[in-house]
Order: structure tokens, then C-alpha cells, then sequence
């Protein structure tokens, strides 16, 4: 994972509520073997509509969108997450974000900030004209008009994010832990260990 | 000293801790492993890059579902029959290379065990109560059925559960969906998860691991358990539970994976003292009373966008939220709806009967009752009934469901997942409408410009029968 601390441009207003992954990108996307490719499928069903902010040339590369309640929702297609980058979106603003989205986002460096519906309107309307800041360091959001929302973020994942930590390698360093936990349950519950069929 | 009183949740998070960091985050040990071919082409190719092997073999299952056809595998002589799309072949092929390759069980396409990986789980035994259980697919909470903690992982993290056997979780919320009293006839589990979904709305169980509770679900078969839990992520909850008993101890009894002998009576034991603790109390609760959920049908996009089946398609200017309001008009104008139409006055053209939310032989069952002695409407240009697996397709045939269905007009298939998202050739052409018993009725799920409508078996059935979306109890003696 690339380390991220900050994203900084143009934001699409999309403002949806409920965008699921089939929106994000649709299942006959998902026969790929590779992570790569799939901005081209990003927001198919969306971009398939006139007037639609994916495809105005005012946000034309931005690296922020902007969404709704429960973004996300629906599959766990990580070629959601793999979609938004291979389009050039970094970071992803929305009063709420599906579990496994939000993960899934985590995993790819892509960040997916929770910010109040409030917050979200306002943000709309900047992002008409103006870019937003995103800083990971100081959990905030800001806009050149003096705006500054602070955001929560897991001081796990905020780690993660910042020194692009491999995940798998940090979990490897628990080996020791894991076969503890594997001799304890194989000597307490023996029958965990399926028949094989 | 009393122990502080526990959910089944908590017990089971509480017995699957390899470690706790300081800011709460857990390593928690996963059981068991489910892999298909869609969501692990990657997750195999990372570890290969990385040089790393599958820590537990003997933990993870695959089985191909999502792209497979559900027309004939062997010709006449026995032999495959080629995939046409050579996208979906290239991913069959992918598992059917990294399963050995890594040293796990595979399940191939013509074997009789073969199906969609959340029927399968339960019908070998694999998936068992109290197990923590990962799949590549959100509907993995199906499993949360028989009391397991089980939930959909992105594929970064099934390349994570492959190398380690573990996941990096912090503990989600609790929540309590207690539904009380008795079932009207005609209303399944189907029906009773598409109220509370249309209740709790798509995420009223963010952040949350829901147990299912109270003499409703009590009362509910296996196949009815694993129906609630498998759509707890249509209501935005990481997982569903539903506390293991004697029902669910009847249906593992026996199964191939499950334990046997004193190692089956052990696990019993076991299981027993999961059940939530008087006491416990949970972070949200909910209460839903049966005598409220009628045969439900989905009017829009969402799966939050339910009815019951004697409702008229609403008007979007009546919802509070605003937001909503936009939602919903979009909505409609996708599903072609006018406010104010009876839902029973919506002509469909397709049926699918399928999928991991209701393929199991209890589903079959229930939607055969209706079409028996009946035939599918002029109207239905398309009608496919697609068996969870292949041990669903030998029971169904040997009860003689699929003489039923075929001689109803309905197409009887292979198994896999099929027009519930439409991976494989099974979609719903544009523009058009169908009954369909699967989990989800996004714009375009199964099919660019598919209008879905989902309800339960019998419901679908049931609108094969009239050509329109009916009111099952209308067919009912």
C-alpha cells in the first residue's frame, strides 16, 4: 500500500444516498483475474445519464467524491475500491460508508471520510467551484472559505494509511501468537478441525 | 463472583482473540474459509507474488458458483461442456489451478456437491455454530443461521486470511431483532427479513452484528435461519446471528464435515453455552411483530423499498427524508412505476427462483406447492429454478419438485449463483420485469437495465402463475 496523508483537489458532487457497489462497478466487471482496468466500468450505470458529474468537465480528474448515506452498500467486491482508484479518486466523503466498503477502501490506500450530513451540504456547494483538502494528519476537511470539519478516524488504520503499512506482512509478525491459539484450540476443541469430505 | 452477562456475539468474539492491541483492534482467528472464484484470483496472485503459502488448508473450502452456467455441464458422452464466455472460463480456470496449487479442497463443477458456497457450507458440515467463517461475498452472514459469526471480506483480506488465518477487526456494535408472535399462513422467512430490512432500512444495522431472536425465529427451520441471516447485509449489519439449539444441532447431525462421534457430543456441549446470557444486553434493539408482515415485495432500488404485497406503489413526495424523496423518484423511474399502482396490477415476464438466499430444498418445496397442477402465465417469457447445489437438485428430484416445475413451464437448471447478479449467461433483458427470490434489487443487478422485484418463493411462484406480482394467499386452498 502507497502511503497517504493527504488529498487535495477537486471533489465530485454526486451526494447519492445509498450507493452500492453494483452502482460503483457492475458485476460483469468482476470476471477480471487483475486488480487493474476497471475505471473504465466505474460508475457505468450513473455515467450512462446526461448531466451526470463523472463525466462534466469541471471535475474531470478529481480525487474527492462526494456521496450520501450508506456508501458502499451491497457486495464485497473490493473491485469497488480498485474501480475508484484505477479512476483517480483518493478519497471518498459520506455521512455513512457500508463495513466491508470501508475496509475494503482502507486496504487500497483509498480514504473514506465520515463526515454529518451538515457538513456533506456544504462541501457540495464548494465543490462546485472550488477545490477541498482533505488532512489525514489532523483529521480534518477543509475548503478555501474557512470551513474545517474534524473527522474520526481508527488510529490503527490512520498508522496503516500514513506509513503504508503491509497488513499481512504486520499480522506475519504474530506468528507465534497464532500457533499459540492454534495449539490451545486444538487441545481444547478438537473437533474444529473439519472431516474432510 | 458473577461473570458479567454475554451475548452469543461477544462469546463468540471473546473465544476466537489471538491478540488484543492497545487501541482495541483484535487479531481474531478465523475457522473456516470459503473461497470462490470471482473475489480470490487476486488474493492467490498476491500471495504468489509475495512467495507466502495458505497457512490452513485444512480450514478453507473452494467451490466455483458465481460464473458457472446453469445449463448442462456434460454432454451426452460425459464430457465438459466448455464454458462460452471466455472471461468467466479464465476465472473457473484460475481457481481450478489455485486450489491445488495452495493445497485446499475444491469442489468441481460437475461434482454433486457442487453449489452456491453458502448452501454448500451448511449441507457438508463446514460451516459450523459458535466457528468464525470468511468468505469473498457479502451474503457469507447467511451462515450467522446456524450460529456462527460469519461475514463478507474484500479480497485484500481474504489474501490476508489465506497468508494468516486471521483478520485485523475491531468488535462491531450489538443489536437485538426480536420478532414475536406467530406468522400469517403464506409468510416465510423471506418475507419476515424483507420487513425488518424495510424497517431497519439499508443501514439500520451499520456498524452493528445483529441476533436474530425471539418465537418467530425460534420457531423458523435451518433453511428459514439462514434466509433471515443471509439479507442481515440488506440491512447494512456485519452479520447476522441466530443463537444455535436443537433444531440446528438436528440439521448439522451427521453432516460429512461435521464432528462425529464423542467429538460431535463435545461440540454440543460447546454450543449449548453460547446462547446469550440473561441479562445481556445488547447496544440497539428492535422489535417487530409478526402479525405486521404480510407476503412482501420490493417497489424499488433498494432493498429497504419493501411492501407488503397488498400496497400500492408509493408516491415519493410522501417520504420525510428529502434525500429519500430524489432516491425514490429515481427509483421509480427506473422500475417504470407509476405512484399509486396496486402491486398486485404490476405485470412481470421473468421468474428466478435461486440463489444463496433461497435455493435450499425448503424453498424449492414451497414454490413447487403453489405451481403444482398450474401452469406459468402466457406472459412469463423466461422462468428458471436454479437448485442451491447439487445435493438440493437429487433431493428436489427425488420429491419430484422438478417434474412440477417443468411441467409448469418452468426451466429446471444446474447450480450456482445465476440471475441473482447475472455473472453468468442468466439475466433479465432491459426494460423488463421479474419475480425474483434472490437478496438484492439494485439498478442493473441482474441485468443492465433489469427491473427486479424481489419476494419469497412462493410468491414467485405465485406471480408465475398470474403473470403479475400476487398475493400467494390468493392461490391457497
Amino acid at each position: 500500500m502507497q502511503p497517504i496523508s493527504s488529498v487535495k483537489g477537486k471533489a465530485y458532487p454526486l451526494g447519492l444516498k445509498n450507493v452500492d457497489t453494483d452502482i460503483i462497478i457492475p458485476a460483469v466487471w468482476l470476471k477480471t483475474i487483475s486488480r487493474s482496468g476497471l475505471g473504465k466500468g466505474a460508475f457505468q450505470t450513473l455515467r450512462g445519464v446526461a448531466g451526470n458529474v463523472f463525466d462534466d468537465p469541471a471535475y474531470a480528474g478529481a480525487p474527492i467524491l462526494i456521496a450520501g448515506d450508506n456508501f458502499g452498500c451491497g457486495s464485497s467486491r473490493e473491485h469497488a475500491a480498485w474501480a475508484m482508484a484505477d479512476l483517480g479518486i483518493s478519497a471518498v466523503i459520506a455521512p455513512s460508508f457500508s463495513d466491508i466498503f470501508s475496509g475494503n477502501a482502507f486496504k487500497n490506500g483509498l480514504l473514506a471520510i465520515v463526515l454529518p450530513q451538515d457538513a456533506i451540504d456544504r462541501l457540495m456547494e464548494v465543490a462546485k467551484t472550488d477545490d477541498i483538502h482533505i488532512d489525514l494528519e489532523t483529521q480534518t476537511v477543509t475548503t478555501p472559505f474557512q470551513d474545517r470539519f474534524a473527522f474520526e478516524i481508527d488510529p490503527f488504520r490512520k498508522h496503516c494509511l500514513i506509513n503504508g503499512v503491509d497488513e499481512i506482512g504486520l499480522t506475519l509478525k504474530s506468528s507465534d501468537a497464532i500457533s499459540a491459539y492454534e495449539n490451545k484450540i486444538s487441545a481444547s476443541q478438537p473437533w474444529l478441525s473439519p472431516n474432510q469430505a | 463472583m458473577m461473570s458479567t452477562p454475554q451475548t452469543l456475539y461477544q462469546k463468540i468474539w471473546n473465544a476466537h482473540v489471538v491478540e488484543q492491541r492497545d487501541d482495541g483492534t483484535c487479531l481474531i482467528f478465523i475457522d473456516r474459509h470459503l473461497v470462490h472464484e470471482v473475489t480470490s484470483p487476486q488474493a492467490f496472485e498476491g500471495l504468489r507474488v509475495a512467495g507466502r503459502r495458505v497457512r490452513r488448508p485444512d480450514l478453507t473450502l473452494a467451490v466455483p458458483d458465481h460464473n458457472l452456467p446453469t445449463t448442462a455441464r456434460l454432454d451426452a458422452n460425459g464430457n465438459d461442456i466448455p464454458i462460452a464466455d471466455p472471461e468467466s472460463a479464465q476465472q473457473l480456470e484460475a481457481l481450478e489451478r489455485n486450489a491445488p496449487e495452495f493445497g485446499i479442497a475444491y469442489i468441481d463443477a460437475t461434482d454433486v456437491k457442487q453449489g452456491i458456497v453458502h448452501v454448500v457450507g451448511p449441507e457438508q458440515g463446514f460451516s459450523l455454530p459458535g466457528t468464525t467463517i470468511v468468505c469473498g461475498d457479502s451474503h457469507t452472514a447467511c451462515h450467522g443461521g446456524l450460529g456462527a459469526l460469519a461475514f463478507g471480506i474484500g479480497t485484500s483480506e481474504v489474501e490476508h486470511v489465506l497468508a494468516t488465518q486471521t483478520l485485523q477487526l475491531s468488535q462491531s456494535k450489538s443489536m437485538e431483532v426480536r420478532v414475536e408472535g406467530e406468522l400469517g399462513p403464506g409468510v416465510s422467512a423471506k418475507d419476515v427479513v424483507l420487513h425488518i430490512t424495510g424497517v431497519l432500512g439499508a443501514s439500520g444495522g451499520t456498524g452493528h452484528v445483529i441476533e436474530y431472536t425471539g418465537s418467530v425465529i425460534r420457531a423458523l427451520s435451518i433453511e428459514g435461519r439462514l434466509t433471515i441471516s443471509n439479507m442481515a447485509i440488506e440491512h447494512g449489519a456485519r452479520a447476522g446471528l441466530v443463537a444455535p439449539d436443537d433444531v440446528t444441532f438436528a440439521y448439522l447431525k451427521g453432516r460429512p464435515m461435521a464432528p462425529k462421534g464423542d467429538d460431535w457430543d463435545a461440540a454440543v456441549a460447546y454450543w449449548r453455552s453460547l446462547a446469550t446470557d440473561a441479562g445481556a444486553t445488547y447496544d440497539k434493539v428492535a422489535t417487530i411483530n409478526a402479525a405486521d408482515i404480510a407476503p412482501s415485495v420490493t417497489w424499488g432500488t433498494s432493498p429497504e423499498d419493501v411492501l407488503p404485497i397488498t400496497g400500492v406503489v408509493p408516491d415519493p413526495s410522501t417520504f420525510a427524508d428529502p434525500s429519500k424523496q430524489e432516491a425514490a423518484k429515481k427509483s421509480l423511474e427506473y422500475m417504470g412505476l407509476t405512484p399509486g399502482t396496486p402491486m398486485t396490477d404490476i405485470s412481470v415476464e421473468n421468474i428466478f427462483i435461486g440463489s444463496c438466499t433461497n435455493s435450499r430444498i425448503e424453498d424449492l418445496r414451497a414454490a413447487a406447492a403453489v405451481l403444482k397442477g398450474r401452469k406459468k402465465a402466457d406472459n412469463i417469457k423466461w422462468a428458471i429454478v436454479v437448485p442451491g447445489s447439487g445435493l438440493v437438485k437429487q433431493m428436489a428430484e427425488a420429491e419430484g419438485l422438478d417434474r412440477i416445475f417443468t411441467d409448469a413451464g418452468l426451466e429446471w437448471r444446474e447450480p450456482g449463483c445465476s440471475a441473482c447478479l447475472g455473472m453468468n449467461p442468466d439475466k433479465v433483458p432491459a426494460g423488463e420485469r421479474c419475480a425474483s427470490t434472490s437478496n438484492r434489487n439494485f439498478v442493473g443487478r441482474q441485468g443492465p437495465g433489469a427491473r427486479t422485484h424481489l419476494v419469497s418463493p412462493a410468491m414467485a411462484a405465485a406471480a408465475a402463475v398470474t403473470g403479475k406480482l400476487t398475493d400467494v394467499r390468493t392461490l391457497m386452498d
